[in-house]
């Protein structure tokens, strides 16, 4: 019998509209799988095994009435980062402060999945409030990498990232507002995808910073993430942000890629991001990665983008700033953690009181930083020069695509690092963003694909292809040709069901060559 | 010469709702001046003609119809309130004006 | 212990000061839905029954801009003779309270969608004063707050509060006036009529309900004063729960000799909110605040710019109807009015009505008289509006009728009048139940005559003497006779007809 959690989400789409098993049987097989080795994963904030399997049954019936499918995924479970909301369903957003909040809607991600015939597993561990780079800011426990239980999944979307890895589930929903899907991503071995900024509804998507989220899939191939993206990405009337245009062609395109040519495509390998500072095993892995698309026939060349050196001072200050916006909602009147109601306090020492406690210490440290930016004095200065660093990475972004079609670059400077390695640092944490945030800063489409395991550590790196905004399928051409060329990462995971996690090692030579 | 006091942090907090303890006080001072010192640098490229972007996207003028759509039920909405009463939320003795 | 306000004798304030005044004009839209949400904009309903995730500020919830509202503020914005920005933004005003969802509102700062415009107010005696308008920008209304516990219902002494969000993000135009220099010792007034006229022309526009005692229009009279001969405006107070017309005159007047005695008595006038009372037109002070509020407005991410074309603005320009000043200026070439006529006209708020009563049938002079004059001290003895009075223009014109036909006379017609605001039914009616027809059967009048003659033998002589005046005492006696149902000028005429034939 098949492992059905090792088959991708084509392949299960495949043979459950052929009839050749179930969604039913697909998804029974990857909640027993949670149920094995979220203990120690932690991946999982919620399981709704119930609601997955009414879904899974409802999909099987239409397949038994010989109806269309309702999308090319439709039957395949996927797990939902735990800051889309979903009718019915705790959504927490990894905090103390919506802890058993259940939300009266979906969000148009969940529709749209629920209606593509996806069986929703579960929601997913994240950085609280979708702060964080490690995952290790969630109220409710750090998720571990399942390539090594002492390292962080990478962050926010740890959860989503680790549940691919670890086969809990084929297809996961992240977000990613500063490298939130990417960075995850490279760190887990496993792919992730940050659509055009509008590309996808956030309506539903509780909001860390407005002007810089997006929903995004994760997924272990890149076919995979093609089908995922398909569903979830189209225009939104409650989405005052979102593009009115038809979806790009991204499954066309990871076709087109998977057959291994990309002659006649211009990459630019970003000057600025990899060299010194970086960790030599993921700079080796890049080089090699650099060198495999010339090999697929792209013409490489390196691209100077000056400005984007102030990219990662430019995010910490606008999504700082928005959060503080977003996040006074939470204010303990209307919903969420509510503490000192005594008849003693004021409604305002009730709010302090309840936001001291509901947040985590970035939260907290985020929400003063963006107040302080926006503040009266001080919002020119801050604020208001972060908006025009965005006119310049734009300006940049803009002028290399003049040269070529896509831009490379690490996805993130080191390996997965250690739990509690950074916790106490907030630069150093923020420095896992550096190569991700410039796209997110100008809107544009971008993604992780893995590119191999370091040589000293034998841990995941990706490689970071970035597009112009709306050309989100050249992503997929060039990602699809460049996996399809290299040996399955997630082939050397640890076996998770041998009584937990297997500590990676550095890589033996001819390991370091695959 | 520290970018922000300790002072300036507590005004923060309390603009913000944030009721921190002394020693988050202390602590946070220091992260929020080291962070500063290092965004600070965006005044650099900020030049006068640089006009600021504020929407990744270039859209304009997305308005919708003026026509009822349904909503939620008086249930629904206080579903998840910490106190309500009578089909309204409840909330402790408020201090300050309405604006 | 709070001391009673010291007050400057208004005279002397104008002597030392000039007022100068900013008037802030709140209006919610009639619009079907929210300005970002497709709740139902309703007055009333139960509490908590017109929101979604987005007016309750749910956690993941988005907005999304009402166009029919952006259509309402361009018009205002064009009534108001007012530039039409070609592109702007929303923006999120930052402040924590409990009736804003999530506590920030969206509004407009440096962007607003109509800025630098006017409007020509007509003051009582005919003057005319150009009150320049600074912006007019569209925002979010908030929730309601029941306050349980306190003496008044008040927040002061309150224990708790209860949240209604019905009313959590109703459009809102706000309208912003420059400072208002030079009126004098006019001010009060020019402050009131400038809301009286922003009203007469919101509710032309058919954009709002306008209802000061609903909320649909509110007013913060911002005051200071200069002392004469200062090139600096003074410190200004803000005073807010202007509820009436009246008391923007009086919280206006209020002001100014509060903030005379203060400054006169070498004090400094604080910069506060101030709080307007109806019971005696006193305003006291708001909490004061530690800090002032900071509300790092920042432009609103989650909406996109604005940008009317200039097509757009062109339709909307021709849907607007008759300006107030236009119309007046119209009504007194079409009906031959003098000034004087007009203002009294306009401020006894008849205009509608007599209009009404015109195209019922009635001349403009009659109907003009009867509203103006009667129906007006009617309408005051009763503490109401006019249009509050329970009679239609349509009964108005049939008891103009029925006097210009002669069947009743301008005191029986009163008398009708009367009769249909007790309600008891149709001008025709009444005349019918209470039998208030003139008498117009000579027959009938001379019987009359000749008894009140025979009672008074001395009369007949003394007009025969030629005292022609005498004969009052007998329309006296007629008119009694008759229940004054006899038309006095008919019955002189029959009396000295009598006389000469005897």
């Amino acid at each position: 019998m098949t492992d059905l959690t090792k088959l991708t989400a084509a392949e299960l789409a495949g043979k459950i509209h052929a009839r050749e098993v179930s969604s039913v049987e697909v998804t029974q097989a990857h909640l027993d799988r949670i149920a094995e080795v979220d203990s120690f994963v932690h991946a999982f904030l919620h399981v709704d095994a119930d609601g997955a399997l009414a879904a899974a049954r409802a999909v099987d019936d239409a397949v038994g009435r010989g109806d269309a499918p309702a999308s090319a995924i439709a039957g395949v479970p996927l797990a939902l980062k735990d800051v889309l909301t979903t009718k019915g369903i705790p959504t927490t957003c990894g905090s103390r402060t919506l802890e058993g909040w259940i939300p009266p809607y979906d969000a148009t991600v969940t529709r749209k999945l629920r209606e593509a015939g996806v069986p929703i597993l579960g929601k997913t561990n994240m950085d609280e409030f979708a702060m964080g780079s490690s995952t290790e800011n969630s109220a409710f426990g750090v998720t571990r990498n399942p390539w090594d239980d002492t390292r962080i999944p990478g962050g926010s979307g740890g959860g989503s990232a680790a549940s691919i890895a670890a086969f809990e589930a084929p297809l996961a929903i992240g977000t990613d507002t500063g490298g939130s899907i990417r960075q995850p991503g490279a760190v887990t071995g496993t792919v992730g995808v940050k659509p055009t900024y509008g590309g996808v509804s956030r309506y539903g998507l509780v909001a860390f910073s407005s002007s810089l989220d997006q929903a995004g899939p994760c997924a272990r191939t890149v076919l995979d993430a093609a089908l995922l993206h398909e569903v979830i990405a189209g225009h939104d009337r409650m989405d005052s942000t979102s593009i009115d245009a038809p979806v790009p062609a991204v499954v066309a395109a990871a076709r087109e890629g998977l057959r291994g040519d990309l002659t006649g495509m211009k990459v630019g390998v970003v000057k600025e991001f990899g060299g010194d500072g970086y960790q030599p095993g993921v700079q080796r892995s890049f080089e090699a990665a650099v060198a495999q698309l010339r090999a697929l026939g792209a013409e490489v060349v390196e691209v100077s983008c000056p400005n984007f050196t102030y990219a990662l001072p430019a995010y910490y200050l606008i999504a700082p700033s928005e959060c503080s916006s977003n996040l006074a909602r939470f204010d303990a009147m209307r919903y969420g953690l509510r503490v000192s109601d005594d008849g003693a306090h004021s409604a305002e020492e009730v709010m302090s009181l309840t936001r001291e406690e509901g947040f985590g210490a970035e939260v907290k440290r985020r929400i003063m930083l963006g107040t302080y930016a926006l503040s009266s004095g001080y919002y020119d200065a801050y604020y208001g020069s972060a908006q025009k660093v965005r006119t310049l990475i734009r300006r940049d972004f803009d002028a290399a695509f003049e040269k070529v079609d896509v831009l490379v670059s690490p996805t993130t400077p080191t390996t997965a690092f250690k739990i509690g390695e950074r916790v106490d640092d907030p630069m150093a944490m923020y420095l896992a963003d550096l190569c991700t945030i410039p796209a997110n800063l100008a809107g544009n489409a971008a993604m992780s694909v893995p590119s191999g395991l370091s040589d000293e550590d034998g841990l995941p790196v990706g490689l970071q292809i970035m597009a112009p905004a709306l050309a989100d399928d050249r992503l997929y051409r060039v990602g699809a040709a460049f996996e399809a060329a290299r040996e399955p990462v997630l082939d050397r995971v640890p076996d998770l069901t041998r009584g937990g996690f297997v500590p990676a090692g550095a890589l033996s030579p001819a390991e370091a060559a695959k | 010469m520290p970018k922000i006091s300790r002072d300036e942090v507590a005004h923060l907090a309390k603009l913000a709702r944030l009721a921190v303890t002394e020693h988050e006080l202390d602590v946070f001072a220091g992260q929020l001046d080291h962070i500063l010192d290092a965004v600070a640098k965006v005044s650099e490229v900020a030049a006068e003609d640089i006009p600021p972007t504020s929407h990744a996207v270039p859209l304009t003028n997305v308005f919708r119809e003026d026509v009822v759509r349904p909503g939620l039920t008086q249930q629904q909405a206080l579903a998840g309130a910490p106190a309500a009463e009578e089909g309204r939320f409840r909330v402790p003795r408020i201090l300050g004006e309405e604006q | 212990m709070t001391a009673v306000a010291d007050l400057m004798d208004y005279a002397e304030v104008l002597e030392r000061f000039d007022p100068v005044l900013g008037l802030e004009v709140h209006v919610e839209l009639n619009t079907d839905t929210k300005m970002f949400c497709g709740c139902a904009n309703l007055f009333g309903g139960e509490p908590n029954t017109h929101v979604c995730p987005t007016c309750l500020g749910l956690p993941g919830s988005l907005p999304v801009v009402n166009g029919k509202a952006v259509e309402s503020a361009i018009r205002i914005g064009l009534a108001l003779n007012c530039e039409i920005a070609s592109w702007c933004r929303f923006a999120r005003k930052n402040y924590f309270y409990p009736d804003m969802p999530k506590n920030f509102q969206t509004s407009q700062y440096d962007e607003p969608i109509a800025f630098n415009g006017y409007l020509d107010v007509t003051l009582d005696d005919g003057e005319v004063v150009r009150v320049h308008i600074e912006r007019a920008h569209m925002e979010e209304d908030t929730g309601k707050s029941l306050h349980v516990g306190g003496a008044t219902g008040r927040i002061h002494g309150a224990e708790h509060s209860l949240l209604d969000y019905n009313r959590a993000g109703v459009p809102l135009i706000e309208i912003v006036t420059k400072p208002i220099v030079g009126t004098g010792d006019r001010a009060p007034e020019v402050a009131r009529a400038y809301v009286t006229a922003l009203r007469d022309l919101l509710r032309a526009l058919d954009v709002s309900d306008v209802r000061m005692d609903q909320g649909s229009l509110r007013c913060d009279a911002n005051v200071s004063l200069m002392p004469k001969g200062a090139s600096e405006f003074g410190t200004r107070t803000e005073t807010k729960n202007v509820n009436s017309l009246r008391s923007v005159e009086r919280a206006v007047r209020y002001e100014m000799t509060r903030q005379a005695a203060v400054l006169a008595a070498g004090g400094h006038v604080t910069q506060e909110t101030r709080h307007f009372q109806e019971a005696d037109g006193s305003t006291s002070s708001g909490r004061t605040k530690e800090t002032a509020e900071d509300y790092r407005y920042f432009p609103e991410p989650d909406l996109v710019p604005m940008a009317p074309s200039a097509e757009w603005i062109e339709q909307l320009r021709a849907t607007l109807p008759e300006m107030p000043a236009v119309r007046r200026d119209r009504i007194r070439v079409e009906w031959e009015l003098t000034a004087e006529e007009l203002r009294d006209l306009f401020n006894s708020g008849a205009v509608e009505l007599v209009e009404a009563t015109v195209a019922a049938g009635a001349k403009p002079g009659e109907a003009r008289g009867w509203w103006v004059n009667f129906l007006a001290q009617e309408a005051n003895t009763r503490e109401v509006e006019l249009t509050a009075l329970p009679i239609t223009p349509r009964s108005v014109a049939r008891v103009i009728e029925l006097v210009g036909s002669g069947e009743l006379t301008n005191k029986l017609a009163r008398e009708v009048v009367k009769g249909v605001l007790a309600g008891e039914g149709e001008p025709d009616e009444v005349v019918e139940k209470r039998g208030l027809k003139v008498v117009s059967d000579d027959s009938a009048l001379l019987a009359a005559v000749d008894a009140a003659l025979a009672a008074q033998p001395d009369v007949a002589d003394k007009i025969r003497g030629g005292k022609v005046q005498a004969a009052g005492a007998i329309v006296g006696a007629v008119m009694k006779a008759t229940k004054g149902q006899a038309d006095a000028k008919r019955v002189r005429e029959l009396i000295l007809q009598r006389v000469a034939e005897q």
